[in-house]
């Protein structure tokens, strides 16, 4: 057991985090959510060609440092820390995930290319009805000679309208929530017949409703058995699950640090309302949550790798604990700001809208305490 | 970082596995199955047994008899008691005086105490809080004068956990009245059988003997009895206190008591179903369970700290909170899985009382065991004074 970081590792977050305070200002992310495409693509060559942090968690034979989920996981919280809005969830953890479990020609074809900052993926598997059931879908993907065509309608599909290939979860049999008939796709984002309505998020992302309607894609696009892809779904929504609570760490360690401040400064009744024992305590258990995000965290990135229940109950445990912390430590951060936390003019209200979409980002609280209860609980 | 045991760590488990197995008192074992309260020498027999292999006091460093066992050694021999339910040693010299003096005892001291700790032969109790004096330790008003080679103690402490069986006691006294609160504080070791010393009992909700008052009239004290430099005692009381907070995260043994809840709602019936099939509270499990993984997660992550040179500081006080909490939620639970049989008052066995008592064996003590463990969020320094504590220090609020 040892709960030490590498120095490689260390060296990793320095870097980043040097990297994203001079890029990553307040003012300078309100411009690039306001640009015209809503990011700066800039900053994504930048993190893979000047500080090739995007492969930090490939395999060396790829072209990457060497890393894993650990890795994932410290870049995720840096990225938190400034409520950026990369898709390195999208194209890293979970593009870059599927890749790295199925292997093969695709993996070799494409990983290099994440690497290098020229692909950006979208992960394009909720759906209206299926709330956080990954199985339950409606999007079908039916055999057509050696290739499959799409249809359905997937939502809310965070950095679709920057990406160049969809990672998409579709019925090739099977029906309802079904475990069997689940496939899963990697297709290029451009491809004739997918029409998107693209719109900005709450948090500052850009996401889109997605309608594929008779989308031919070639058979190659198959990531692992046809129909048995499930598993593999379950699997990297966990690992991203765990990136989500890492950058949640980022988030709420931010949030407590930001009203720390604001508190030392805020002067009323004569003195810095930091003085007030009421608001001393609150912020104390603020610290708190932010600390056991950070364990709980820890521990469910450790256990990625282990047999699928453990992993499943490790993360639900994490996202069930971190989902409360975000809210608590997001909700506390506005109070104790008063007024001025509910207006754009303040970084604070932008980490609060990221903690508040990171509480359901795959699945609530409730959600995973129900897992985490089928998972743990028998009678 | 990795969670895996690695094989050294795996043989070590099987050791100390296998050694309590094999050394774990059979008799005390039926004394707790039977839910009989323990005597000092239930206490002692365990604690010697481990004296005797070595283990007594593995957070010491070696030079004063610690193992010097690695941070997961030390967790994996935790977690092997708590799954063994052994009664746990006594943390007065052990966890409290025991690395005062070393820290800050001169050698003579050292030489004169710290054997006796290990070995079981003298038993400590703690004489901090005060009737006027708890959460404002630092106000405290037992007085000791200096006279030739001697102080004069008079005073009254409070809340003396065990105070009946000892034979020492480590004392806060106020050795200058002029100073500011916590600069005239001293830090003296007492032979709890000096003339003047009287310790009184305090029975507690469950019925329980284990707090007491303890009266100093007149107590003649060595002035070589006094730890550290005089009125510098706050100091030693301040290091005890980080010292104490980390074990009272008690997490092995939370686990251990998650583990008996969750086995009692599956023998309990709610209605056609057993509790534990009853969605609250299955919920109620799954957040204790939960808030325990993260409390156990922070406390590795500061143990991790520990071992790359930083001490148990003020963050031990996140330790103190959650570990207290969630022992308390432990008991509430199974008070609660217990249902009606919370209410038969179970005054343990008497002698020659062979009738068994009322309900199944896991409610006897579910109540009482409740009321004692409010104790745990308001001694050690109460949850309010913790996040004090953690606002001033950490936060630098």
């Amino acid at each position: 057991m040892d709960f030490s970081y590498t120095e490689t590792q260390d060296m990793i977050r320095e870097t980043l985090s040097r990297f994203l305070a001079d890029t990553y200002d307040f003012d300078s992310r309100g411009k690039m959510i306001a640009s015209a495409t809503g990011r700066d693509a800039g900053i994504w060559k930048a993190l893979a060609q000047d500080l090739g942090m995007l492969g930090a968690s490939f395999s060396e034979e790829h072209g990457g440092l060497g890393g894993g989920h650990l890795e994932n996981a410290l870049i995720m919280e840096e990225l938190g820390k400034v409520i950026a809005i990369e898709p390195y969830l999208q194209t890293v953890v979970l593009g870059g995930g599927a890749l790295k479990a199925v292997g093969g020609a695709i993996a070799d074809a494409v990983i290099p290319e994440i690497i290098g900052g020229n692909v950006v993926i979208a992960f394009a598997y909720a759906e209206p009805q299926g709330r956080y059931n990954l199985a339950n879908l409606r999007t079908t993907a039916k055999k057509d000679g050696a290739g499959y065509v799409l249809n359905g309608h997937k939502g809310v599909v965070y950095a679709a309208p920057w990406a160049s290939h969809l990672l998409v979860t579709a019925r090739t049999g099977g029906s309802g929530s079904e475990a069997a008939g689940v496939s899963l796709f990697l297709i290029d984002a451009n491809l004739p017949g997918i029409v998107r309505r693209d719109y900005p998020t709450v948090d500052g992302f850009q996401a889109s409703e997605i309608y594929f309607e008779n989308v031919a894609i070639p058979g190659d696009a198959l990531l692992g058995g046809e129909g048995a892809g499930l598993p593999l779904i379950e699997q990297i929504v966990d690992e991203a699950t765990v990136a989500v609570c890492a950058e949640a760490c980022g988030v709420t360690f931010k949030l407590h640090q930001g009203t720390l401040e604001y508190a030392r400064q805020r002067n009323q009744f004569g003195q810095p309302i930091s003085r007030f024992q009421v608001l001393q305590h609150r912020m104390v258990d603020m610290f708190m949550e932010v600390e056991q995000s950070k364990s709980m965290t820890t521990m469910a990135t450790l256990k990625l790798d282990l047999p699928a229940a453990e992993r499943m109950a490790a993360v639900s445990a994490c996202k069930a604990k971190v989902s409360r912390a975000a809210k608590f430590v997001g909700q506390n951060a506005i109070q104790t700001h008063g007024g001025i936390g509910i207006t754009q003019e303040l970084a604070i209200g932008h980490y609060f809208k990221r903690a508040t979409m990171i509480e359901g980002q795959f699945g609530s609280a409730d959600h995973h305490f129900d897992r985490f209860e089928k998972l743990t609980l028998a009678e | 970082m990795q969670l895996e045991f690695s094989p050294e760590e795996i043989a070590f488990q099987q050791e100390v596995r296998s050694f309590i197995a094999e050394n774990y008192p059979e008799n005390l074992r039926s004394v707790q199955d039977e839910g009989h309260d323990l005597s000092k020498e239930d206490f002692l027999s365990w604690h010697r047994i481990l004296a005797k292999k070595g283990w007594i006091a593995p957070a010491w460093p070696v030079e004063y008899g610690g193992t010097g066992w690695t941070a997961t050694q030390r967790f994996i021999w935790s977690e092997e008691l708590a799954a063994a339910d052994c009664v746990g040693t006594m943390p007065f010299g052990l966890s409290m005086v025991g690395p005062v003096i070393y820290t800050f005892g001169t050698p003579e001291q050292k030489a004169r105490f710290l054997p006796g700790i290990l070995s079981g032969d003298d038993w400590w109790c703690q004489g901090y809080s005060e009737p006027g004096s708890g959460s404002d330790l630092a106000s405290l008003r037992t007085k000791a004068v200096r006279d030739g080679d001697d102080y004069i103690v008079n005073g009254q402490k409070t809340w003396t956990t065990m105070a009946q069986h000892a034979d020492w006691g480590f004392f806060l006294v106020r050795t200058d009245p002029d100073a500011k609160q916590q600069e005239g504080i001293s830090f003296l070791l007492i032979d709890m059988k000096s003339p003047g010393v009287t310790v009184r009992p305090i029975i507690t909700l469950g019925g329980e003997h284990e707090v007491n008052e303890v009266w100093l009239e007149e107590v003649r004290v060595p002035v070589d009895q006094r730890i550290y430099e005089e009125n510098k005692g706050w100091t030693c009381a301040k290091f005890l206190l980080a010292h104490e907070r980390t074990g009272i995260a008690a997490v092995a043994r939370s686990k251990r008591g998650v583990e008996k809840i969750k086995q009692i709602a599956r023998t309990e019936m709610d209605g056609d179903k057993p509790l534990l099939a009853n969605a609250f509270f299955k919920r109620k499990i799954s957040e204790l369970e939960i808030d325990l993984t993260a409390l156990e997660f922070t406390e590795l992550r500061s143990l991790a700290g520990e071992a790359a040179g930083k001490g148990p500081g003020p963050e031990s006080s996140l330790l103190k909170i959650k570990g207290s909490e969630i022992q308390q939620r432990i008991t509430e639970l199974a008070l609660e899985a217990v249902g009606h049989y919370g209410a038969p008052y179970f005054r343990g066995f008497g002698e020659g009382d062979n009738e068994h008592p009322i309900g199944p064996d896991y409610a006897h003590r579910a109540a009482p065991t409740y009321f004692n463990t409010r104790k745990t969020t308001i001694y050690g320094g109460s949850n309010e004074i913790q996040r004090n504590i953690i606002a001033k220090m950490v936060l630098g609020i």
